[in-house]
């Protein structure tokens, strides 16, 4: 398999991921958005592993999918707490710290 | 004997390609990508959950492919059984009408087109800069590592252990906060 299989699908992952953080304004997709970029970095990890035949990258992966996991969490539980707030997640209306 | 069929930079058969691996891995990556592209653009944001279940899912599979068995565990558990049904629940319980609805999007999300594009070509570029066309060593071998959950534990108690023990702190922490942040007082 040709090197540049893993790496080409993980950038197509990241930017379809960075268009949709720009893009989206439900905070809740956002984080889906986010989710991509973590899972293409994660592909990026694994294939460097591969290719170097070893398996410090698996450990990083699951390193990241472990924090990926707490963010989604924290980041719902906001998320939430702003929803109860605001009866809104529409994120261009959250502008009260625009100085 | 060199069949060597090529459709534009993407060469599936060729002599010194595994083409079953090649193939395996387009088969895997043109629903991921499509899965992706839907996520940010569906108009309905439990279609953007259940689409990105196939992305998630594909990238399971790619993990078998890359010889990675245990992330590729780890990642449906993790992604697929928890982080998806943390997703539905806050869409449930962020929304009042299910459905179509208007408004996903930012007013000026057009820029995200050229800032995304921009992205993937400075990527791609970096990406054929650095490999080229370089294969994957793939042929078994008395010099490969074989990769072991075995290996994967020993890593994390031997050289990664102070991480782990930040990690474990990281996830205690954000356990304790996602439950402060979304009490009700």
């Amino acid at each position: 398999m040709y090197a540049y299989n893993f790496l080409i699908l993980a950038a197509a992952m990241f930017a379809i991921g960075v268009f949709g953080v720009i893009a989206r304004r439900n905070a809740v997709t956002v984080l889906m958005s986010i989710e991509l970029i973590l899972n293409s970095v994660n592909i990026n990890l694994v294939a460097f592993a591969l290719m170097n035949d070893t398996y410090d990258g698996h450990v990083f992966a699951l390193f990241v999918i472990a924090i990926a996991a707490a963010e989604v969490g924290v980041g719902l539980a906001m998320v939430l707490m702003i929803y109860r707030n605001r009866r809104s997640i529409a994120l261009d209306e959250l502008s009260e710290l625009r100085g | 004997m060199s069949a060597v069929v090529s459709t534009g930079s993407i060469t599936l058969l060729a002599a010194d390609v595994n083409v079953a691996q090649n193939v395996g891995f387009w088969v895997i990556a043109v629903p991921m990508l499509w899965g992706a592209l839907r996520v940010v653009t569906a108009r309905n944001v439990v279609h953007a959950a259940l689409w990105l279940v196939i992305v998630l899912g594909g990238a399971a599979a790619q993990y078998i492919l890359a010889a990675a068995e245990f992330v590729a565990v780890s990642q449906i558990m993790v992604y697929i059984g928890a982080v998806m049904v943390l997703f539905l629940f806050g869409i449930m319980l962020t929304r009042a009408q299910v459905g179509r609805e208007d408004g996903l999007n930012n007013a000026g999300w057009a820029i995200g087109i050229p800032v995304g594009l921009l992205v993937f070509g400075v990527l791609a570029f970096a990406v054929f800069d650095a490999v080229g066309t370089d294969l994957i060593d793939d042929r078994a071998g008395d010099d490969k590592v074989l990769v072991s959950t075995t290996a994967i534990s020993d890593a994390y108690l031997g050289p990664y252990l102070i991480p782990l023990i930040a990690l474990s702190f990281v996830l205690l922490v954000a356990a304790i906060g996602a439950i402060v942040l979304a009490r009700k007082d």
